[in-house]
């Protein structure tokens, strides 16, 4: 076998754009968790609705960046509804209890959307612009991929400043760190996490809108998604948003050197990665003791 | 534990007082006539093969409503029914056993994917039911699997691969890659395709195992693309098939490389559209355009048109072929016995449903039939809305591509 760079380069590469998605929905995650202690479990089946409501934008506006716009508002709006009217309802009682909501949630989603969309799953191509190959020097790499890479990065790069830029962004940041002082400050909290999760559920969708021209869009595709983003937060640390964008970058090239090496090992080893970490670092590799207790 | 005693116990004091309640009210042709003759089908209805699973229920039901047409068989009418085995092998053994038991079906017909229809095996051989498997597998009809009861309507990986790989040894090129899905159908096309390249004479490059309804093939693109083969093989079925196919194209391999595959489903080249499926290649048991030579195609497409409005797909026709099958062997034995039906079947091998001649090889109840190669029309080049590949190449049914009789284990 080849191993010299020019081999392992382009597998580097892919790595790095399973690993974007991975972080958009281990951001999300994160974000959700450590701000309000929700395990959102319906995160896979929000990344579906984001691939099918680009299919949907898509057939009526003919406009793939409109498309690619809207999905993710679409998703965050119905985020919104369900923190606003099923999760606000569970504060204060056991995490568990907001994960089975969330769990049956997404048993909801993904049956309605094969009500709704069908059983086969629905195919979308990227925009036409987008649609052929970059020669890279070491290998032709599809131009797709590289915007996602570069949507990814913008999306945090926006996200950062907003954390630290802004206003709601230093009650984001202090909400998280201690709720009861912030709401000793007069500041309503319940808007502050209604806003969090849909911003959490809109990068989900985002993550489904991205991710729909390379895979398309069919009901089951967040199953698989949640649990690997899942692994990605535990790895980087519940909470810890830091650690999430590691963790994901992380993982996607845990998955893609694997692949190049021994492709049938390539889902376990993202296991085996998560409980070596785990057992040097229990918190994960950013994260806070005892945010679980 | 003493619920599930007491619900068994209720179930089958049920059970017999109602058999006895029949027995006694109603004289034994009575009875016969209204019950009818149920034929058990358990598919994927759901999950990456939910559409070729949807093409084999409209193939069933044809069947179903053709025969009821005629008078049902043997004066009872034919019910189908169908399960969803959601592509699980434990999933598909209970919803088997289900049919059979509470159902009372008298025949299994379906399965989809190798592993699951082996679980559906285990259990109507236990049950001592009549099983005609519609997909594809070596070991269905070789032993210790098989059984004189189990018939299997599909071509096998032995005979795709074989077939289509040296096909392709001789006509697209000598190097390739093959990557296919790691499950029973998957590896064991790998095992018969290296073999035949080898063969042919010709270079294995490398040969990829992805994990079954996954839909990134990226990571695994980049080697590939570096070893330069000729053909890439590709074995990804259901709707793996068309992310592999978008990332293949998306990664420019389709113009350094010829892509083949065992098999093309006309379900996923009418999502996928004729511009991703074009110019590849594969081999098929069935094609409805085999309506302008074939009248048992042409009256089975007519059926379909004006029932549903698509024209069938392969894996329709073969469910369709099964439950035709069932009905043939229970008028030919004058009885709705499993062995006996089996018996029948065997003594008189040969039909035609769909495509032309068929028959049942005698020693493990496979069905030798004629097979096509065939070729994406690229776009421009479709007729209608379902006019999507061309035919390179007939095949015509010879049990010489098949494994041996002794080879299956048969002596």
């Amino acid at each position: 076998m080849d191993f010299s760079l020019a081999a392992v380069l382009p597998q580097i590469f892919t790595g790095l754009v399973l690993g974007m998605l991975f972080v958009l929905l281990a951001i999300g995650l994160s974000l959700i968790f450590g701000l309000m202690t929700v395990v959102n479990f319906s995160h896979g089946a929000l990344y579906m609705l984001g691939a099918y409501f680009t299919v949907f934008f898509l057939g009526y506006t003919r406009n793939f960046w409109l498309a690619l716009l809207l999905a993710p508002l679409m998703v965050g709006t119905f985020g919104l509804l369900v923190e606003r009217f099923l999760i606000r309802r569970l504060y204060g009682r056991s995490p568990d209890d907001p994960l089975l909501l969330t769990f049956g949630l997404s048993l909801v989603l993904i049956e309605t959307a094969k009500l709704v969309w069908g059983k086969i799953g629905l195919t979308l191509d990227p925009p036409r612009e987008l649609g052929g190959a970059v020669n890279l020097g070491f290998m032709a790499f599809p131009a797709y991929r590289l915007f996602v890479i570069a949507v990814t990065v913008g999306v945090l790069l926006a996200l950062w400043a907003f954390l630290t830029r802004t206003n709601v962004g230093l009650i984001i940041r202090a909400g998280s760190r201690d709720p009861l002082m912030v709401r000793a400050l007069g500041i309503d909290l319940n808007r502050i996490w209604l806003l969090v999760f849909g911003i959490g559920c809109a990068l989900a969708g985002l993550a489904g809108a991205l991710a729909g021209p390379m895979r398309g869009a069919y009901a089951e595709m967040g199953v698989t998604m949640v649990i690997e983003s899942f692994v990605v937060v535990v790895v980087g640390g519940m909470g810890s948003l830091l650690g999430a964008v590691v963790a994901g970058i992380m993982m996607g090239q845990v998955v893609g050197i694997t692949t190049f090496f021994a492709p049938a090992l390539a889902e376990i080893m993202v296991f085996v990665v998560m409980a070596l970490v785990l057992l040097v670092r229990p918190s994960g590799i950013f994260g806070e003791a005892g945010l679980m207790e | 534990m003493a619920s599930i005693t007491r619900r068994k116990f209720l179930a089958a004091t049920g059970g017999t007082a109602g058999a006895i309640a029949t027995q006694g009210f109603f004289p034994a042709v009575l009875r016969a006539q209204a019950e009818p003759l149920r034929i058990g089908c358990p598919l994927p209805l759901t999950g990456p093969f939910a559409a070729l699973a949807a093409d084999m229920q409209r193939g069933a039901q044809l069947a179903q409503d053709e025969l009821n047409a005629k008078g049902g068989v043997m004066g009872r009418k034919v019910e189908v029914l169908f399960r969803d085995d959601e592509l699980k092998p434990a999933v598909g053994a209970q919803r088997t056993k289900e049919l059979i038991e509470n159902q009372k079906c008298q025949f299994i017909v379906g399965g989809l994917a190798a592993h699951v229809q082996m679980a559906i095996n285990e259990q109507t051989k236990k049950a001592k039911v009549l099983f005609i498997s519609t997909s594809q597998s070596d070991e269905i009809s070789a032993k210790p699997d098989t059984s004189p009861i189990t018939f299997h309507e599909a071509l096998n990986p032995t005979i795709t691969s074989r077939v289509m790989g040296t096909w392709v040894a001789q006509n697209l090129g000598k190097k390739w890659w093959i990557i296919y899905a790691d499950y029973a159908w998957g590896k064991q096309n790998n095992a018969v395709l290296q073999d035949t390249l080898q063969k042919n004479g010709g270079t294995l490059l490398g040969a990829t195992p992805y994990p079954l309804g996954s839909a990134e093939f990226s990571a695994h693109l980049p080697k590939i693309q570096a070893a330069k083969p000729d053909v890439l093989m590709s074995m990804t079925p259901g709707a793996d098939n068309i992310a592999f196919l978008k990332q293949v194209r998306s990664f420019g391999m389709d113009k350094t490389m010829k892509i083949a595959q065992p098999l093309l489903w006309i379900s996923y080249l009418k999502e996928g559209g004729p511009e991703l499926y074009s110019d590849i290649y594969g081999s098929i048991n069935w094609y409805w355009e085999l309506q302008d030579t074939i009248p048992s195609a042409k009256k089975f497409v007519e059926a379909s048109m004006k029932k549903f409005n698509i024209p069938p797909g392969d894996y329709g026709a073969y469910s369709y072929s099964g439950v035709l099958e069932v009905a043939r062997g229970v008028e030919l034995a004058k009885s709705t016995d499993s062995e006996a039906v089996a018996n029948a079947l065997r003594k008189s091998p040969v039909y035609d449903h769909f495509k032309g001649k068929q028959w049942w090889r005698a020693c493990d109840n496979k069905s030798m039939q004629d097979m096509w190669i065939v070729k994406g029309r690229g776009p421009g080049k479709t007729k209608g809305d379902w006019g999507l590949m061309d035919m390179v190449a007939k095949v015509t049914a010879d049990e010489k591509y098949d494994r041996t009789c002794a080879e299956k284990g048969f002596v």
